[in-house]
């Protein structure tokens, strides 16, 4: 059993990074292909259009690639995390459908106009499919994190006994609780769908998830067009394309930072071990801010420590006497703490990172406006190899908030006391976590899966991916070095055009072939 | 609403997603299957891999509806069927998403090795995959063994017997006639001339196995005929698929593709039907126990999310599939296929 739990989770972190390459990068362009799509409807620049068409390209093969891979995900709750599955379907599962649903919508036809049916349909009706792509991406994340957020911070469910038939007192059927060797069956049951779609968490985790995708977007294009410039390549199009990214990055790290400094104080008020591992911070009492150090979890200290006295209080409750108490891990039994290194580290790459995203777009915006940006050759090079660090800044982001959510898979409410200055513990000191209401990850796997069978997924898994990343680069290798392509405005598209547009891509397989 | 009547609801929509998904999928699968015997020489070869469509993802969308559908609307019989047939459903996945990966490989390098390596890949994971689908909803009909939770009990080698390996094969030349009549309606010259004969011969097998599964099916598999003594109307709908396949024969005979593919369509339409009405009220059969059985009641969600599937989404769907198909007309629509489709657009509806 352990080992099919430690397989389980290996292989659902593993397939579920694999899978987050693709979503932000398909929000953060579909994003700025609405923008640029819009200032062609307007301007018919066909520089515009030209770079619609380039970063469509790269769109459309980012899409398949994450439908290919979010398909894996959504088969794994059954087969993975059967009991989960059992627990939580009822709620969980809603949010989920909907995003089948919503991707379904949106791939029915949308992508398709959007992919092969530029020349081929209006210019209305086509700058109406890109922004239906877009929001219809927008769209699908929302349900999923809607879904994450609400197994951290549960709302608007209770959990229920299940019920079965059984013989009453007169000897006819009634319902009675299910009990299996002497254990009552239970899961959660939405009683609100409104309190459970806006949880406490979901709000602010939605916008961080959404900012880092514009990010993304940001620095894949900000990432394409400084190797243009460094190259000497389609330089009207790269520094068109440097000076809206430049602005984006910065706008959206700023949020990152903002968003993410609130964001961290609502991760303390409903899950106060997390914030701690993510501090590394053990001692309840003023906290100071470590910046640098290397947690010990067995001695419960920081080792190397470079500390800023009080900061932790101050960022966790803006105190400005930097003395507030703040919780810390002691006040958890040492098997109800998640994983302590992973938290700490992963949080401090996704913040480091921010930082270094911010500096960055800072000064590209300030040396682009003094017309030195092509000289400063270390800046673009930087911002082309930066896109690997933001992808890398959002996986430690989830990395972080998954891992802090350990050891549970649906996270228990805390209660705290009446001025919210501490937990209400128990007898030993420690917070007592109500279990009937949560679910531990130990005991959320599939049990009819063995050690065998979780092995054989694992490598197939590992054997597919690599087969699909090696696709990715290929293809999207040879899109970048083709560039954007010069762009005439054709005559618009008669009614029957988009029956054209499959036509075109099969002749484009055929061609290329 | 009454919760039953919510329960049966969904139960039909899940059967209409599997519907839609065979039939648009079956004939990608199909294709896939058929691939290596009826093109000749490397263009042929890429003519029918093209055949199939502009985004080779757009038809899985049916599975990933079903899924989050079965997940969202009876969260106990995903769980189970899902864990249950582990090992088969990771192969799944597998073969459909390396056999995208052979599409997009393949045309990469000139080497005739690289191309016939993709190509072979292409076929596997087309075959693997029709062969999986087949395999499962034969082992589902004659039920596992599984606690009273609901955990399969057993080991994977149990979901293969005779049964489950026939319907497995009757599902392989199913979907390979299928794929036939579509990849005929959708090429013509020398290549269409050879489709010809395809469509006869996969017919045949297909109406050979069709004929042992059913027999095997009547006098092995109770189940399969349960509800036919109570419900009489349901006789209608083998008669049907009798009917539908030996339209599909006169049809070819006559060379009109299109009415073949209809009754092919047709022919799939009834089958997910008549493995419905097998399993019903059942979702998971339990061998060991039939206390133990997951149905449509005990294994559904609590009637308020049932019932924000249709207030909220069950709306927007139906308008998704209008969607769906409007664009598949337009997008996809070459020749008959397009009216081919016009037809399924009624059914989902
Ligand atoms: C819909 C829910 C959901 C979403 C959107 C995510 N996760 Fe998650 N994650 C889970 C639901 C979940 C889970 C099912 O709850 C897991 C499986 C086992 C577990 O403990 O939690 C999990 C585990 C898990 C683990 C292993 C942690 C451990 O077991 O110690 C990692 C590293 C991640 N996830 C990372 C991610 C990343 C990079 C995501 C970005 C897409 C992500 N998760 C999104
Ligand atoms: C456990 C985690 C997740 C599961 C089970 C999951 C499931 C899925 C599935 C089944 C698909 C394919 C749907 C289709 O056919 O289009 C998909 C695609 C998608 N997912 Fe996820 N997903 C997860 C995490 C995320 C997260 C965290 C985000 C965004 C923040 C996200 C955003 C998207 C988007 C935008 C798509 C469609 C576009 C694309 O594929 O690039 N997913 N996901
Ligand atoms: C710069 C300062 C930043 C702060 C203070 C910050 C704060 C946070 C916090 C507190 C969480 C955990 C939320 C939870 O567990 O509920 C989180 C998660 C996350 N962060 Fe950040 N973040 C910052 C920068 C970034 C950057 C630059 C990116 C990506 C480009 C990013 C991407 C993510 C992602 C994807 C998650 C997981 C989703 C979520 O839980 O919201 N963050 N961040």
């Amino acid at each position: 059993m352990e080992t099919v739990i430690v397989l389980s989770r290996l292989q659902f972190a593993f397939t579920v990074m694999f899978h987050y390459i693709f979503p932000p990068l398909t929000i953060g362009l579909g994003i700025i292909l609405a923008y640029l799509e819009t200032r062609y409807y307007f301007t018919r620049k066909p520089i515009f259009a030209a770079a619609t068409q380039f970063w469509m390209k790269i769109f459309v093969l980012n899409f398949a690639i994450g439908v290919a891979s979010g398909i894996v995900m959504e088969f794994q709750f059954g087969t993975n995390w059967a009991t989960y599955s059992r627990f939580v379907g009822d709620v969980f599962g809603s949010a989920l459908a909907a995003e089948g649903i919503f991707a379904f919508f949106l791939e029915s036809g949308f992508l398709a106009v959007v992919a092969f049916g530029r020349t081929r349909v209006a210019r209305g009706f086509y700058l109406f499919s890109v922004y239906m792509v877009a929001l219809g991406s927008i769209f699908s994340s929302v349900w999923i994190v809607v879904a994450n957020s609400w197994q951290q911070t549960p709302a608007g469910h209770h959990v229920v006994e299940m019920m079965r038939e059984g013989i009453g007192p007169d000897g006819g059927s009634v319902l009675v609780p299910w009990v299996i060797d002497g254990v009552v069956q239970r899961r959660a049951e939405i009683v609100n769908f409104l309190e459970l779609v806006f949880n406490p968490s979901t709000v602010q985790r939605l916008s961080h998830v959404l900012l880092g995708c514009v990010a993304v977007g940001a620095f894949f294009v900000l990432s394409v067009s400084s190797f243009f410039i460094l190259k000497k390549r389609h330089l009207e199009f790269a520094r068109h394309s440097m000076n809206g990214a430049l602005i984006l990055g910065l706008v959206s790290s700023l949020g990152l930072a903002i968003n993410g400094h609130t964001q961290a104080q609502n991760v303390y008020r409903y899950q106060p071990a997390k914030l701690a591992s993510f501090e590394g911070h053990f001692e309840t009492g003023k906290a100071d801010l470590n910046l640098i150090g290397w947690p010990n979890a067995e001695k419960e200290r920081i080792d190397f420590d470079i500390s800023i006295p009080g900061g932790l209080s101050f960022m966790v409750f803006d105190d400005l006497t930097f003395s507030k108490p703040v919780v810390g891990l002691d006040r958890f039994r040492p098997e109800d703490r998640p994983p302590l290194l992973l938290s700490y580290l992963s949080w401090r790459v996704m913040v480091g990172i921010g930082v270094l995203m911010i500096a960055a777009c800072a000064l590209g915006i300030y040396y682009n406006w003094r017309k030195t940006l092509p000289e400063k050759r270390w800046l673009l090079w930087s911002l082309v190899v930066g896109i690997v660090f933001v992808m890398a800044s959002n996986q430690a982001g989830w990395i972080g908030a998954e891992v802090g959510r350990q050891p549970w898979i649906v996270h228990p409410p805390v209660i705290w006391n009446e001025d919210s200055t501490d937990l209400v513990v128990g007898e030993d000191g420690f917070y007592q976590y109500d279990e009937a209401v949560g679910l531990r990850t130990v005991h959320a796997v599939s049990p009819s899966v063995n050690a065998a069978e979780a092995t054989t997924s694992l490598i197939l898994f590992l054997v597919l991916y690599l087969s699909l990343a090696a696709v990715w680069i290929m293809v999207l290798d040879s899109k970048i070095r083709k560039g954007p392509e010069e762009y005439v405005i054709p005559e618009q598209g008669d009614e029957h055009g988009v029956k054209k547009a499959s036509a075109a891509r099969q002749h484009a397989r055929l061609d290329n072939a | 609403m009454s919760f039953e009547l919510l329960v049966i609801i969904w139960f039909i929509l899940l059967n209409v997603l599997l519907i839609g998904y065979a039939i648009l999928d079956g004939f990608d699968l199909g294709v896939g299957i058929l691939h290596p015997f009826v093109a000749k020489d490397d263009t042929e070869r890429r003519l029918v891999m093209n055949s199939i469509g502009p985004l080779w993802d757009g038809n899985e969308v049916w599975l990933v509806t079903f899924g989050g559908a079965l997940f969202a609307m009876f969260p106990e019989a995903y769980a189970s069927i899902f864990s249950t047939f582990y090992l088969p459903f990771v192969l799944l996945l597998f073969a459909l998403i390396f056999r995208a990966v052979s599409l997009e490989f393949r045309s990469k390098r000139i080497s005739p090795k690289w191309r016939s390596f993709w190509d072979v890949m292409f076929f596997a994971g087309s075959t693997l995959a029709a062969l999986l689908f087949g395999v499962a909803v034969g082992a589902l009909m004659q039920g596992v063994a599984i606690s009273e939770r609901g955990d399969f009990l057993g080991s994977m080698l149990d979901l293969i017997s005779g049964f489950s390996v026939a319907v497995g094969l009757f599902t392989v030349a199913l979907l390979a006639m299928h794929g036939s009549i579509y990849l005929y309606m959708k090429t013509e010259g020398e290549l269409q001339q050879r489709l010809y004969g395809w469509m006869k011969g996969t017919w045949y097998v297909y109406l050979a196995l069709f004929v042992v599964v059913t027999i095997w099916s009547t006098l092995f598999v109770p189940a399969s005929l349960q509800h036919f003594r109570d419900t009489p109307v349901l006789w209608v709908v083998p008669l049907l698929n009798i009917v539908a396949i030996a339209n599909i024969m006169r049809a070819i005979k006559q060379e009109r593709p299109f009415y073949a593919f209809i009754s092919s369509c047709l022919t799939i339409v009834a089958l997910v039907v008549l493995f419905s009405a097998a399993l019903f009220p059942n979702l998971v059969p339990a061998v060991n126990n039939p206390a133990y059985s997951i149905t449509v009641f005990n294994g559904a969600s609590s009637p308020l999310t049932l019932k924000i599937g249709p207030d909220h989404r069950g709306h927007r769907h139906a308008a998704g599939v209008v969607l769906y198909h409007h664009y598949l007309l337009d997008v996809q629509g070459q020749g008959d296929v397009r009216r081919g489709q016009l037809l399924i657009v009624d059914f989902e509806m």
